[in-house]
């Protein structure tokens, strides 16, 4: 199975069926996409496929091949990553820091798609679950990173 | 003291009737120091005392005996530090303190029970409860209680970095040949104005070991402050969001091979039998393996170790837990409550009397459900068995605690266990005492020959928690002619920690509380603030309901019973004027107040509420405001009260732990629900900086949230909710009087 993983074209052999985390966590070692739920709830598994925010504890790899995947590694390559995580650090916005990932990856799907969205879009968009309580603060990282 | 000890040993341990430098080893025969030295040291720099290194290229490393949960103490605690050392903070490092003996925060405990004249007694009254835990904690190297900075910052870090700098200092004196008193420290450097000298302090970090300091030296007030009371960035946040802090799901090693896991759903129940056949062949699975109480299996990848350990046919001896129900067990609390045969818990006065005189009593109960951690990184970790040695990667609140249970566990000396440290996905209690996850991590580890990543699912993960106790408060106060509470009295079942839960600011001369324990069959955890979680609700959800009995407003009334308590009545007053209590609000909202103590630390809220059409209530903000005394890392304490309120309000609004027939209903976050961003309320944080004892800040914000919540629906609705979660009640309906009538 063929697609390409932070800008680097790999193939895999594994079951269609298994799920993109899995692929990305325990095949290439990409540890920073992290399991919470493995129903889509949490979001801790967030990655972007072809752009778009995507839940990988229920995306088989079926479902991705010869697509792009993005994850919070891919940092040094992706200005918009770059500019969240700055301000992920500017509001210092993880505690625990688990979900963080996730929260990233969702947000800069969305600033992706909205440069600068309201707070009704972000509500709508980053559903993720932050058991930690940072949402405060990830709403005000994510405004800062849409003015920049 | 031991005679054994040498002279820096007393003196380190001297320090002890201050209150510090005696973590590890201070009240140790002194022979322990070398084998400290050995585990932290390196690239000959020097170990002055527990908690520091100093290396010839000036950086300073501080060794911080406990876990990152999230709660920022891994910057806290050295800045503490580096504050009373003058250090350059862009110089200093931390590092976490190996689970060790030698770094037990233990110590400090043996000194405040040896007597200390500036240590408040033993006795009664929530300002005493650190150290009564501290007792506890002996020999353990815990995280938790909020007692990280309390403890080991004001009495550890804070004399240690004082007798690092006495010590500088002493030997630039001896080597420039001039008088210590004209030698000055600053900012990592040393210097002597008369001659022009000065040095780094790496370049006397040497020799300033050759010095012993005093037992008491001079720590700086509160206005010489250049490093404490700042928000200094945390040092553990840069790799969160690069993606490449390691948690004990991510611990990767050659070799390793993945386990996942499935529990009897009966609590105390194990497998009778099971079929391997079906899923021995399957790709990638290398072992099923028996463990406590269920059943693992090993394969390359977790995923592909999952749908194996799913496929298993399993049949479970259950045992006696599968007879426990939500329903029985909250008929035994109101059994055992109603039989009346309680232990005192605190008592002032003489209630029942005090009762017997009011012009009227005011009878109410409350409920409240079990609750799960659900920790967003389930419990994990990684466990490799080779010969007699053990080596477990995982996050841990008690690092040493937890060796010495694997060595237990495993039947090795606790010798040959060593434990490495990764981060935590959450802590909130559940990876301190309760090491089910550890025991069968251990399990597998003993029957498979390679380092073994075990991961809970979700659902293992929310079914086999520590969970917080389900409760049954029976509150009963006696009022004057005027309303004004006059007794108290305060009757609750399952009685944990911490020890001052149940205690009230409020002047009413006599009160009482008292609990009945055994009633509750189901595993127990100390969850985020423990027993506050529950008693903040209880309290001051009655409180409320006294106000309204009096006919008087909810913030007046509380702030009229504070009048012999200032600190809390100003965290109150700072509350309801942040709030704009008392200004008008359009019609289905209603705000709640509410207040309480935990952990040294003085919290007020304000919920502001509002209930729609659909009948479902809709947290718009929150106020808060929280005297601490002081708060070292002002960001991080707002950040960790944010936290708590929303983790109070995960609970007050959704969170339900059900038991049927011996085992957990709830399976994920879809019957388990959590505040995520579009419901989670504006949250201002003031705080009060009274200047009394360091409180804690991972805790104290969540004890008041639910009572804040419920208050709130009630102005704004009219009813009272006395049992949780709220999403339980339709607030179109009436409302069940009491919940013990639900049977």
């Amino acid at each position: 199975m063929r697609f390409t993983i932070n800008q680097r074209a790999v193939e895999l052999d594994v079951e269609p069926e298994m799920p993109l985390l899995w692929a990305l966590r325990d095949e290439l070692g990409l540890t920073g996409t992290k399991y919470g739920c493995g129903v889509a709830y949490c979001g801790a598994c967030t990655v972007l496929v072809d752009g778009q925010p995507t839940r990988s504890c229920v995306t088989p790899m079926a479902a991705v091949a010869g697509k792009t995947v993005t994850t919070i590694e891919d940092g040094n390559h992706s200005a918009k990553l770059q500019r969240v995580r700055e301000e992920w650090v500017a509001h210092q916005v993880p505690q625990c820091g688990y979900c963080q990932p996730g929260q990233i990856m969702a947000a800069v799907g969305l600033l992706l798609e909205k440069a600068d969205p309201s707070d009704a879009e972000i509500d709508a968009a980053i559903t993720n679950v932050c058991r930690c309580g940072t949402y405060t603060r990830i709403r005000a990282a994510i405004h800062a990173a849409a003015k920049s | 003291m031991s005679p054994a000890i040498s002279r820096r040993g007393f003196i380190v341990g001297g320090t002890l009737v201050g209150g510090g430098l005696v973590l590890g080893f201070a009240l140790r025969p002194f022979s322990n120091l070398p084998a400290a030295r050995a585990l932290v040291t390196e690239d000959g720099s020097t170990l002055l005392t527990t908690w520091l290194k100093i290396a010839p290229d000036n950086t300073v490393t501080v060794i911080v005996p406990h876990s990152e949960m999230g709660q920022g103490v891994h910057t806290a605690l050295p800045m503490m530090l580096a504050e009373e050392l003058d250090a350059d903070w862009s110089l200093v490092r931390m590092e976490q303190a190996p689970a060790d003996p030698a770094f037990a925060n233990g110590g400090l405990a043996r000194g405040y029970l040896r007597g200390d004249a500036s240590i408040p007694a033993l006795l009664a009254g929530p300002s005493d409860f650190a150290f009564r835990k501290i007792a506890e904690f002996m020999n353990l190297q815990i995280t938790g209680g909020s007692l990280s900075v309390r403890a080991t910052g004001v009495d550890g870090m804070r004399r240690t970095g004082a007798a690092a700098r006495w010590m500088l200092i002493q030997a630039a004196a001896a080597s420039w040949g001039v008088p210590a008193a004209e030698v000055t420290a600053s900012n990592s450097r040393l210097a002597h104005a008369a001659s022009g000298r000065s040095a780094t302090y790496g370049e006397f970090s040497t020799r300033a070991a050759d010095f012993d300091p005093p037992g008491e030296l001079p720590l700086k007030p509160r206005s010489a402050y250049t490093i404490v009371g700042t928000s200094k960035p945390r040092f553990d946040i840069p790799a969160k969001v690069a993606g490449t802090a390691r948690y004990g799901v991510d611990v990767r090693l050659d070799g390793m091979l993945y386990a996942a896991v499935r529990a009897c759903p009966v609590f105390g129940g194990s497998p009778a039998s099971f079929d391997t056949v079906a899923v021995a062949k399957r790709r990638g699975v290398k072992k099923v393996v028996t463990i406590p109480g269920g059943v693992a299996v090993v394969a390359d990848n977790w995923w592909r170790a999952k749908q194996a350990v799913d496929a298993l046919e399993i049949s479970w001896e259950n045992g006696p837990g599968a007879a426990h129900s939500s329903e029985s067990i909250y008929a035994g609390m109101d059994e055992a409550l109603d039989k009346g045969e309680l232990d005192e818990d605190f008592s002032f006065g003489d209630t029942d009397k005090a009762l017997r005189g009011a012009v009227q009593v005011v009878e109410r109960s409350y409920r409240v459900p079990y609750l799960a951690h659900a920790t967003m990184e389930p419990m994990s970790c990684t466990v490799h068995r080779t010969g007699d040695k053990l080596e477990i990667w995982g996050g841990f609140q008690d690092g040493l605690g937890a060796r010495a249970f694997a060595a237990k566990a495993s039947g090795l000396p606790f010798a040959n266990v060593s434990l490495h440290h990764t981060a935590m996905g959450g802590g909130f209690g559940r990876r301190g005492s309760t090491l089910n996850f550890l025991e069968q991590a251990i399990a597998i580890a003993q029957q498979v020959d390679a380092p073994v990543n075990m991961l809970w699912s979700r659902e293992e993960d929310m079914t086999h928690d520590n969970y917080r106790q389900a409760s049954v408060a029976r509150m009963k106060a006696g009022l004057d002619a005027s309303g004004h509470a006059i007794a108290w009295l305060h009757e609750f079942t399952e009685k944990h920690d911490p020890e001052d839960a149940t205690w009230i600011a409020y002047g009413i001369p006599d009160r009482a509380a008292r609990y009945v324990n055994g009633t509750d069959p189901i595993p127990f955890g100390p969850w985020r603030s423990v027993d506050n979680s529950h008693h903040g609700f209880f309290i001051e959800s009655f409180v409320d309901e006294l106000a309204h009995e009096a006919k008087r407003d909810p913030f007046e009334y509380r702030r009229d019973l504070l009048a012999d308590a200032p600190r809390h009545r100003a965290v109150l007053e700072a509350a309801a004027k942040m709030s704009g209590w008392g200004t008008p609000l359009p019609k289905g909202r209603g705000r709640g107040i509410s207040l309480k103590e935990s952990f040294g630390t003085i919290v007020a809220q304000v919920a502001e509420v509002s209930v729609g059409d659909d009948g479902r209530a809709r947290v718009e903000r929150v106020f808060c405001a929280a005297d601490p005394g002081e708060a070292v890392h002002p960001d991080g304490f707002v950040a960790q009260i944010e936290g708590g309120i929303i983790y109070g309000l995960t609970a007050a609004l959704y969170g339900e732990i059900s038991i049927e027939q011996g085992r957990v209903v709830e399976k994920n976050f879809g019957d388990y629900p959590m505040v995520r961003l579009a419901d989670a309320p504006k949250i201002e944080v003031q705080i009060i900086h009274s200047g009394a004892k360091t409180g804690g800040a991972g805790e104290p914000g969540t004890p008041p949230t639910a009572a804040a919540l419920a208050n709130a629906v009630f102005a704004a609705t009219g009813k009272r909710i006395r049992s949780l979660p709220l999403r339980k009640h339709d607030l179109r309906e009436p409302i069940e009087a009491e919940p013990r009538k639900l049977g």
